[in-house]
């Protein structure tokens, strides 16, 4: 018999499948992206994929690894510190989550 | 370009701190008078934010002995153990302390900083993976800047945050380390301890747990959250310091891993710098043989914990998630918290502000310590002067909201 526990874990897997076998196009990276930082825009120019995150935004550091963890949830792929450290604009970022879904 | 340009947006906010009256982060303590009591700025100050949990900084024990130890032994050790070799007494402590948590084997260094960053640095290594909790210590991130291996943030307290990252790892090779803090340094919350263990069993992962904050105020001996939780056995490695409730300077690790002595010719912090003075490895042994036989100041702590948790969040402060020796009060923003500490300080109460980028989320905090010998007087005088100033900046309600709202 199955115990409930097991039971959770089967159903987690195949969560897990849905989400990842979903492509998801990078203009839909690129939107979740900027939705995500629209709060720390200045000015009136739009968020778009050549805005550099750290200087074109209010938002420090700290919260952009915070960001990097809502959105790792949201595309089911974890970014290393490292990686997060190389990435200047919103192109490179959605780049990278859509290169890491491709591989994982 | 000025070598100091790249600080640009700091400096502005630093004179903007200064320009409240006294700076927070150069603050002096004319005399220090006992674990709760200083001269500050002429005036004899109540100290509520200074990680004395136990108040040993004064005990008379731990004292003698640090002074014995210098009479016998000289005043420093000039050396690393490595190159200079270990006093008996260092040996000595690292077997008590090792005694204490009931694992085989424990290593001292010079600061709890140190011990996290070269322990941490170490364990993982190239092809490894390092996964920290979003609020850890400042240590632990440096930490994360030594180390070769690949380091993945998870949501603070949130053990569904790291299985999700653990399982996103799949069959990748390489080790997978977890580091877990057991009272956090700023809202002085505990990690949900148990659940963690239980992710990290699921996946292969190691743990290793700061109890910097816990030692000695969690766990029936108090021995921390571990002990708390009933999961001493799982944790691969248990970090800590001498700094706060053993009243001295200096850090430590114990672990039962049968090969942890490589760590004393691969740990650059360990190294590379000078090893404990008599003095304080002395003290530290009195201190900790304090702990052992002193568990009513554990109760002491807590009770004291209750008296002002319970007493601001009646009056409508908004507080840290649950009890703890650190209680942090949240305050709308930077300028009311360092205005706020101001004014406690001109009546005579110090204790710490913390702002952005130093805290979790953004958030503006004064940052309470207690300590197990405050007496619940000073601490209820402490609650109305709170309140007094909470209700000038209008930061709580002129009432105390309603005593239903305000239970634990
Ligand atoms: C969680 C945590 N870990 C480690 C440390 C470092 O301890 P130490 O003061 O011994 O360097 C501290 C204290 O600053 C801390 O709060």
């Amino acid at each position: 018999m199955r115990t409930a526990h097991e039971l959770t874990v089967e159903n987690d897997g195949i969560v897990d499948t849905l989400i990842r076998t979903q492509t998801v196009s990078r203009a839909e990276v690129i939107a979740e992206i900027c939705a995500h930082l629209e709060p720390y825009r200045t000015g009136e120019k739009p968020i778009a994929g050549d805005t550099v995150i750290a200087k074109d935004l209010t938002i420090d550091s700290l919260a952009i690894m915070d960001m990097v963890m809502e959105l790792e949830d949201r595309f089911d792929v974890s970014i290393p510190m490292s990686v997060i450290a190389e990435i200047h604009t919103v192109d490179q970022l959605a780049d990278t989550i859509r290169e890491l879904r491709a591989e994982g | 370009m000025g070598l100091f340009d790249r600080h640009a947006g700091l400096l502005e906010a630093y004179r903007d701190v200064r320009t409240t009256g006294y700076d927070p982060f150069q603050i002096r303590m004319e005399r220090v008078l006992s674990p709760t009591k200083a001269v500050i700025n002429g005036r004899e100050t109540l100290l509520v934010g200074t990680n004395n949990y136990f108040g040993l900084t004064f005990d008379p024990s731990c004292m003698e002995a640090a002074i014995e130890a210098i009479r016998a032994e000289g005043t420093g050790t000039t050396g690393s153990r490595i190159a200079n070799g270990s006093y008996s007494e260092h040996v000595m402590l690292e077997k008590e302390i090792a005694e204490f948590y009931g694992k085989k084997h424990c290593m001292v260094f010079t600061t709890g900083y140190q011990a996290n960053l070269g322990v941490i640095s170490t364990l993982a290594g190239q092809g490894d993976f390092l996964l920290i909790d979003a609020d850890s210590h400042a240590s632990i991130y440096d930490a994360c800047k030594m180390t070769q291996a690949e380091v993945v943030r998870f949501k603070h307290n949130d053990p569904a945050s790291l299985e999700a990252r653990l399982r996103r790892l799949g069959d990748k090779p390489g080790h997978r380390v977890v580091v877990l803090e057991g009272i956090y340094s700023m809202l002085g919350d505990s990690a949900p301890l148990r659940e963690f263990v239980d992710v990290c069993k699921k996946h292969g992962a190691y743990v290793l747990v700061d109890e910097a904050h816990s030692l000695g105020s969690l766990g029936e001996h108090g021995r921390g959250l571990c002990e708390q939780a009933g999961v001493l056995d799982d944790c691969h490695f248990v970090v800590g310091t001498f700094s706060k409730t053993l009243g001295a300077i200096g850090g430590y690790c114990v672990s039962d891993d049968p090969d942890f002595d490589i760590l004393r010719v691969t740990v650059r912090a360990y190294m590379f710098t000078a090893s404990l003075p008599p003095s304080i490895v002395a003290s530290v042994r009195q201190a900790l043989r304090v702990v052992k036989a002193r568990p009513e100041l554990r109760t002491q702590l807590w009770d004291n914990v209750a008296t002002l948790y319970d007493g601001l969040r009646a009056q409508g402060f908004t507080l840290g998630p649950e009890h703890g020796p650190v209680v942090g009060v949240h305050l709308p923003d930077r300028t009311t918290a360092i205005g706020f500490w101001r004014a406690m300080l001109d009546a005579g109460i110090y204790v710490n502000v913390a702002v952005p980028p130093a805290t979790p989320n953004g958030v503006s905090l004064l940052r309470c310590s207690l300590c197990a010998v405050h007496t619940k007087e000073q601490l209820e005088h402490m609650v109305e002067v709170m309140t007094g100033i909470g209700r000038q900046f209008g930061v709580i309600p002129n009432q105390p909201p309603m005593r239903a709202a305000a239970g634990r």
